[in-house]
């Protein structure tokens, strides 16, 4: 096969309860100590962590087009936005038209009044069936659908950004971010793609997602504690984030005077049926896999971890056994299921140009930062399921 | 390795070794290449749920696995594993529950639906005014656990990878109504990189819900020609009025010819490449122009390395919506210039409906069939022709062809172009 490309990510875009943009965000994280981008009243008993204000103007200029947007879209937008200035592309066509896209994302945020209206009126309607076909009908707004589809976010970066390379939208919750990134590493570094964007939202803080992890008995309640420190069956604290990378050839970004944030060593992705100790055994052989890269005396670790137990006790046990530095992102931005991960690269990418770690929140988050902080390892446990693991390094 | 085969770009050259269809017409390939060069129709009336009010009746829908009040992601599941199997068996690949690649699936979004909803609401106790905070309020009463899986995103792809036994992470992708076509094209690149010697790429759809039928209609995207249900789908007449939704799947095994011919393999056909170009035009509608359809055949002649006049039959994404067909044929004018209307094209869609997130699969697995029998299906129920399309559509009767190498579209909302090249054994 043909020689592997190195692969740098040359933009970065985030936006979370602690704000917008990579350095920003990196400052409130430097001094979030003890954690306070939680709310615990919005959606008591429930944890969860609203977005910060954002004024959508500035990356969506159209009020026509966030009109025609549920929020997550927005969000989603606004952070690929803000990876494309980062990157130095915004609004450079001829990079812009051979763009590619991997989008991570589940969508399926519910117009909450329409569906609250018949589930009200269900139980007195003669014809349900009718009933329901009728209220549908007249109460779902057309244009709601497109808001709710997942590749609708992929179309609307194509329309307000100008990428029209191709787009593609993964789902499936933390393991959509994680292939998402991994299929572009792979594409870029075997020459499939040249610059490709990788971008996911997730908005958490609704009563009709709140509903879906629920279902499971996985919130958190009040009061709030950090990931790793949440009892026996943990809890997630649902989160409002976007997050945007732009992943590109060296000699792409080289010919175009652009500057790296970091290079993309390597994106492991896999899965079980999580069975007792399977997490650990996963992330250990992705550990494995990368181990021969790490230069274990300049690396640290940024953990996904969720909160939710077990899956967060195992991935602390396969921590504890590599015995790098940690620190856990959740406890405060929250979670951000599909997001996670990527936000998770674009703050290991900022803490690489810091040359340290933000402070320590909880049991997990172990050890201090090398001398030379030259690494960073990127964990994603699945809240349900799916392990990822990524390696960036300063450039 | 011996004899290795590779493409003009120096890329392992990537082979269809099985092959796995359902669709409203029928289950299994052989079954559904009869009725489709039959020129059969498999819509019919809607008759799983109440149709009162609703403005399309009709559908292509897949009885098979259905049951009342399944949730509509274990009935993709259901037939997921349908296609997948019969594909594998006839690849005769890796071993039952081992199969020696990833897995790429195209499917429908995963939601919670109303009978859940229902059933929620009912606990709540709050029958006059019941809002989400109140299901979330009796969301972890132990009765409804079986919910919580049921609406996970990942579900139907981690199902599937237990029981074919797929490495890796399984991927779940949607790019709308390119869906299928997006999930053949990550395979071919995964070997293509010499990641894998072979994968399983399935797209399945079972989306004929009210609320699916309700979206659709306010886009009003969807026939109303509910009085001959089979006559309602005519891509490409000058009276089409709408696509008819359907439900499918298919499944194909890629693998690297080089490894398919060392096992003994039988070569169905290959992949000599595909491209994509994304439209940012509108949510829903094509570029007037055409340009960015134009850009998606080109560029997959660029990657298949080979040129218009090499194409001897394309399988239409031919929706019958007015916009669709038009933009396809303006799109055809502009690559294939005065050589279009002596190319064959048909649409499927004429005869199964629309399968949405399967379509490009079902497709990729016809086109694959009709390069195998020299012999293109219809488009069926063409009695009006539109005189602003100067394709030659195959109208209603199947037709013989020598045909080597097929290109299928795949066009879908949200500005989602994709198209395959298939070609024949090479000699």
């Amino acid at each position: 096969m043909n020689t592997r490309r190195e692969v740098w990510i040359t933009g970065a875009g985030l936006l979370s309860c602690l704000g917008e943009g990579v350095e920003a965000t990196w400052q409130k994280l430097a001094t979030d100590n003890p954690p306070a981008g939680h709310n615990e009243t919005e959606f008591a008993p429930y944890v969860t962590h609203p977005l910060a204000p954002v004024n959508f103007d500035q990356q969506i200029p159209k009020k026509g087009d966030q009109r025609q947007m549920e929020p997550w879209q927005r969000i989603g937008v606004y952070a690929a936005g803000l990876a494309l200035a980062n990157a130095g592309v915004t609004g450079n066509a001829e990079v812009l038209d051979t763009m590619d896209m991997i989008i991570a994302a589940g969508g399926g945020e519910r117009d909450i009044n329409v569906d609250s209206g018949i589930m009200s009126g269900i139980s007195g309607a003669t014809n349900r069936g009718a009933f329901l076909n009728e209220r549908l009908l007249n109460d779902l707004r057309p244009t709601l659908f497109l808001a709710q589809l997942p590749n609708l976010l992929a179309g609307n970066i194509g329309i307000v950004h100008g990428i029209v390379g191709s787009s593609r939208t993964f789902m499936g919750e933390e393991a959509a971010g994680v292939d998402a990134l991994r299929v572009t590493f792979e594409r870029v570094a075997a020459g499939q793609s040249n610059i490709s964007l990788v971008a996911s939202s997730f908005h958490g803080t609704r009563w009709d997602l709140l509903l879906v992890t629920e279902l499971g008995r996985n919130l958190l309640k009040a009061p709030f504690q950090p990931v790793w420190d949440r009892g026996e069956h943990g809890g997630l604290a649902m989160a409002d984030m976007g997050a945007g990378l732009v992943i590109e050839s060296k000699e792409h970004a080289e010919k175009r005077g652009a500057k790296p944030l970091a290079r993309l060593v390597a994106v492991e992705s896999d899965r079980n049926r999580r069975k007792p100790g399977e997490i650990e055994t996963t992330l250990a052989a992705e550990w494995a896999a990368i181990a021969p890269k790490v230069k274990k005396d300049q690396a640290a670790v940024i953990s996904g971890a969720s909160g939710l137990e077990p899956p967060t006790r195992e991935e602390k046990n396969a921590l504890g056994k590599i015995g790098l530095p940690v620190r856990a992102t959740g406890s405060h931005i929250g979670h951000g299921f599909d997001t996670q991960f990527l936000a998770n690269i674009a703050i290991a990418c900022e803490t690489l140009k810091q040359g340290k770690l933000f402070p320590a929140s909880g049991s997990g988050d172990t050890g201090d930062a090398p001398a030379s902080l030259s690494q960073i390892a990127v964990t994603s446990v699945g809240n349900w399921r799916g392990e990822g693991l990524a390696l960036i390094e300063k450039v | 390795m011996a004899g290795e085969h590779k493409d003009k770009a120096g890329r392992p050259v990537v082979a269809i070794t099985g092959m796995g269809v359902i669709t409203s017409l029928g289950t299994g390939k052989e079954d559904n290449w009869k009725k489709l060069v039959a020129g059969q129709s498999g819509i019919r009336r809607i008759n799983r749920f109440p149709v009162d009010g609703l403005r399309t009746t009709i559908a292509g829908t897949v009885n098979e696995g259905w049951e009342p009040n399944i949730a509509p992601s274990v009935h993709t599941e259901r037939i997921a594993k349908l296609v997948g199997e019969e594909a594998i068996t006839e690849s005769g690949i890796g071993s039952k529950g081992n199969f020696p690649g990833p897995m790429f699936l195209a499917m429908a979004p995963i939601e919670l639906e109303w009978p859940h909803r229902f059933d929620l609401a009912s606990a709540t106790g709050s029958n006059d005014n019941v809002t989400y905070a109140d299901l979330v309020r009796v969301a972890s009463e132990p009765r409804f656990a079986p919910y919580y899986e049921m609406a996970k995103y990942g579900i139907v792809g981690e199902n599937l990878a237990d029981h074919f036994g797929t490495q890796g992470s399984p991927i779940s992708l949607t790019t709308a109504c390119a869906s299928g076509a997006t999930a053949i094209q990550l395979g071919v690149e995964a070997i293509r990189r010499g990641e894998c010697q072979a994968a399983l790429a399935i797209g399945a759809d079972t989306s004929v819900t009210p609320e699916s039928v309700v979206r659709f209609s306010l886009l009003s995207a969807l026939s109303t020609q509910n009085e001959t249900p089979e006559q309602a789908s005519k891509p490409f007449s000058k009276n089409r009025d709408g696509f008819v939704l359907a439900e499918g799947a298919a499944a194909l095994v890629l693998e690297n010819y080089d490894h398919a011919k060392a096992r003994g393999a039988k070569i169905l056909g290959i992949i000599p490449g595909s491209g994509e170009k994304s439209d940012n035009f509108h949510r829903t509608r094509s570029s007037p122009n055409g340009k960015p359809i134009i850009g998606c055949m080109l560029n997959a002649f660029k990657d298949a390395g080979i040129s218009a006049e090499d194409v001897d039959y394309i399988n239409a994404h031919g929706t019958s919506t007015p916009e669709n067909d038009k933009m396809e044929n303006t799109g055809l004018l502009a690559v294939f210039g005065e050589r279009a209307p002596k190319i064959p094209i048909s649409s499927n869609k004429s005869m199964i409906g629309h399968t949405l997130t399967a379509a490009g699969a079902v497709e990729a697995v016809v086109t694959t069939m009709t390069i195998q029998h020299q012999r293109i299906p219809p488009t069926i129920n063409h009695n009006m022709p539109d005189p602003g399309i100067t394709l030659d559509v195959v109208p209603n009767t199947a037709r013989d062809a020598k045909i080597k190498t097929a290109i299928s579209n795949s066009f879908g909302f949200g500005g989602q172009n994709a198209c395959l090249v298939i070609a024949g054994e090479p000699n």
